[in-house]
């Protein structure tokens, strides 16, 4: 018993209850929402010390003991998402009070931001199916406030497709889980891995593993299932963009990964491969659209599809290093999508237009965003000191092992294509003449380059402190090696 | 639906003495939830019928009148009342939710079964009369 596993979920909860009762005063909803962010930070933090120290941590909520009753557990794998999410949280809040406009303010959209945070703190701590579902429902209800809040036209178009799709897949999600309850009678994780492994015909188990890989694709914007995304996140304003990019699409990794190494470890063989062979396409796909696109949200948005297919080739290739890679580029990937999305947004309010040929020069007057985007350009390619490095070294180095050659160099060759599509946007906008823009005003964007600084921060951080990271992730990549550790805390055998 | 070209008195006498039969029975369905079928979501939803009978009847000045309430707040009163059930527990040390019950005397039931789970029920309860009254007040007003 350890109500602490609870708190990352229950405060921005309460947070966000309270936050309605305060909509009409602006002011004090910015304050009270960064600090109960902050909060969930240091709890969050703590939480990763207390897993670290003490092994994986559980909570039978009401005590009623697994696999009866709903299980949060909290793995080093979850703790560390958990408090890269709130970080991400408390930054995009502090982005917000210059950029989300006072409109929007007033119409609750402090307390959509802390409803989708508690769906995906709550999708990373549970250790059950259904509850999963809950939590993935409650971060969609708060995406589909925050992508239509404001009410422009591309935002009604545009939502109304995110939401059929997100239907969809979520009554899908509801039959998948309906047919695993039919074959294995139970709904908490680790009691499924135990029952299936259990199991002699796997036949059925390995079609309800691919139902599951459908559903959380759709989720996660994997091949070829990822066509909604591009017009999706095209939509909102740039803070919710952050949120989408950063959190949004990572919930349906994890979830892949988790179930894909806890519960659907029986027919590697043809599971693991299709997965894999999905994220190589992932891969391909997001490079050709970031290649394509001279629009800098797109260029950005088609690289957290190519960051979706890089993660995945870890999880498919399944050895301890390829493990650790994709844990390390998932972290790395949070921030840093969190920093291009930012970044994208000064952009739009420095030049007015997300076209890269309308833009130019921006250097001269703007050289600390220019640097800065300069920064998480080289991070997100994968250069050493930044975060980008180690996770796709490992991602290289653990499919190598496999013995899949082909698959790490296009991991490789990926990261040059990548670097290629978010420098371009650097050269274009950056580098050259000044284009007549609106020459005689000049937004102050002070203010809102600071979450940047802070974000770009932490990525540096994470990527010259690797060796001190390395025991964490060293802790989160075992269990997902060895789901016995799982299960032994869940279900104490 | 305005009350002032037709004329709705038949609508209206049977409305007011109606609407106080289903709130009852709504009660009755929201206490009942522990042992028979019922509960805070189908009383909450029998609640609303009753204010939405009332506005079929009136029109919807009139009943914000008479239930001056902004039930955004009331389906947040909820949230907060059903989140702090489960935040007392650490209070008593015991895991998050965990319910308790007891039996009291009472003056006038005499010994009753009181549960914690009901305080979350009319958490859940109130939830869905502010998110019903709101979608339909909501709509309702918008040309």
């Amino acid at each position: 018993m350890n109500n602490f596993v609870i708190l990352p979920i229950l405060l921005p909860l309460l947070a966000a209850v309270l936050l309605i009762f305060m909509n009409k005063n602006i002011l004090l909803q910015r304050w009270f929402s960064a600090l109960a962010s902050f909060a969930a930070v240091i709890v969050a933090g703590l939480l990763v010390q207390s897993v670290f120290t003490d092994g994986i941590q559980t909570l039978y909520v009401g005590g009623w003991e697994a696999p009866f009753g709903i299980t949060l557990v909290a793995d080093q794998f979850a703790s560390l998402l958990v408090l890269t999410t709130a970080i991400i949280g408390f930054l995009t809040i502090l982005y917000s009070f210059r950029t989300i406009g006072k409109g929007r303010e007033k119409y609750f959209y402090y307390p959509a931001v802390q409803f989708l945070l508690v769906g995906v703190s709550g999708a990373f701590l549970t250790g059950d199916i259904f509850n999963l579902f809950v939590f993935f429902e409650v971060l969609l209800m708060a995406s589909y406030v925050l992508i239509v809040l404001g009410g422009t036209k591309i935002q009604l178009r545009e939502s109304l497709k995110y939401i059929v799709v997100n239907i969809i897949s979520s009554a899908l999600f509801v039959i998948a889980v309906a047919y695993l309850y039919a074959v294995t009678g139970t709904l908490n994780m680790a009691d499924l891995s135990v029952r299936i492994s259990e199991m002699q015909d796997t036949g059925i188990i390995t079609v309800i593993s691919i139902l599951f890989l459908i559903v959380f694709g759709l989720k996660g914007a994997i091949f070829p299932l990822y066509f909604w995304l591009p017009g999706s996140y095209y939509a909102p304003p740039a803070p919710v963009a952050v949120l989408f990019g950063a959190l949004l699409t990572k919930v349906g990794v994890y979830a892949i990964t988790r179930v894909f190494t806890l519960i659907f470890t029986q027919d590697t063989g043809f599971t693991h491969e299709v997965l894999m062979w999905m994220s190589a396409l992932t891969i391909l796909f997001g490079v050709i659209g970031s290649l394509a696109y001279w629009d800098v949200q797109k260029i950005i948005i088609y690289n957290i599809i190519t960051a979706v297919g890089v993660i995945l080739i870890g999880v498919a290739a399944n050895t301890p290093a390829a493990l650790q890679g994709s844990i390390y580029y998932l972290l790395h990937d949070m921030i840093i999508k969190a920093a291009l999305f930012m970044l994208g947004g000064i952009l739009f309010v420095i030049a007015g237009t997300n076209n890269l040929k309308k833009m130019g020069g921006l250097i001269k007057r703007y050289p600390l965003a220019g640097w800065l985007f300069l920064i998480s350009a080289v991070s997100l390619a994968g250069i050493p000191p930044f975060s980008g490095f180690v996770g796709k070294l490992k991602i290289a180095e653990g499919t190598f092992t496999a013995g899949r050659f082909g698959m790490a160099l296009l991991v490789l060759l990926s990261s040059l294509l990548v670097l290629y599509s978010i420098v371009k946007i650097f050269i274009f906008a950056f580098w050259g003449e000044e284009k007549d823009m609106d020459k005689e005003e000049k937004p102050d964007i002070k203010k809102m380059v600071y979450p940047v600084v802070l974000v770009l921060l932490l990525s540096l951080a994470i990527g010259v402190g690797t060796e001190f990271a390395a025991p964490y992730i060293h802790q989160a990549a075992d269990t997902l090696q060895y789901p016995q550790k799982y299960i032994e805390a869940v279900l104490k055998e | 639906m305005n009350g002032h070209d037709t004329n709705d008195l038949i609508l209206q006498t049977i409305t007011k003495v109606t609407s106080f039969i289903i709130l009852l029975f709504s009660f009755h369905l929201f206490l009942a939830g522990h042992n028979n079928p019922g509960g805070g979501f189908i009383g909450g939803l029998m609640t609303s019928s009753a204010i939405v009978l009332l506005l079929l009847a009136y029109d919807l000045k009139t009943v914000r009148q008479a239930l001056p309430i902004n039930f955004i707040y009331v389906a947040a009163a909820g949230l907060l009342i059903a989140i702090l059930t489960g935040v007392g527990s650490f209070l008593f040390n015991v895991p998050f939710l965990s319910h308790s019950f007891g039996y009291f005397q009472l003056p006038i039931l005499g010994k009753t079964e009181l549960a914690t789970a009901v305080l979350f029920d009319i958490g859940v309860y109130l939830v869905v009369v502010g998110i019903t009254m709101t979608i339909i007040q909501t709509i309702g007003e918008k040309e």
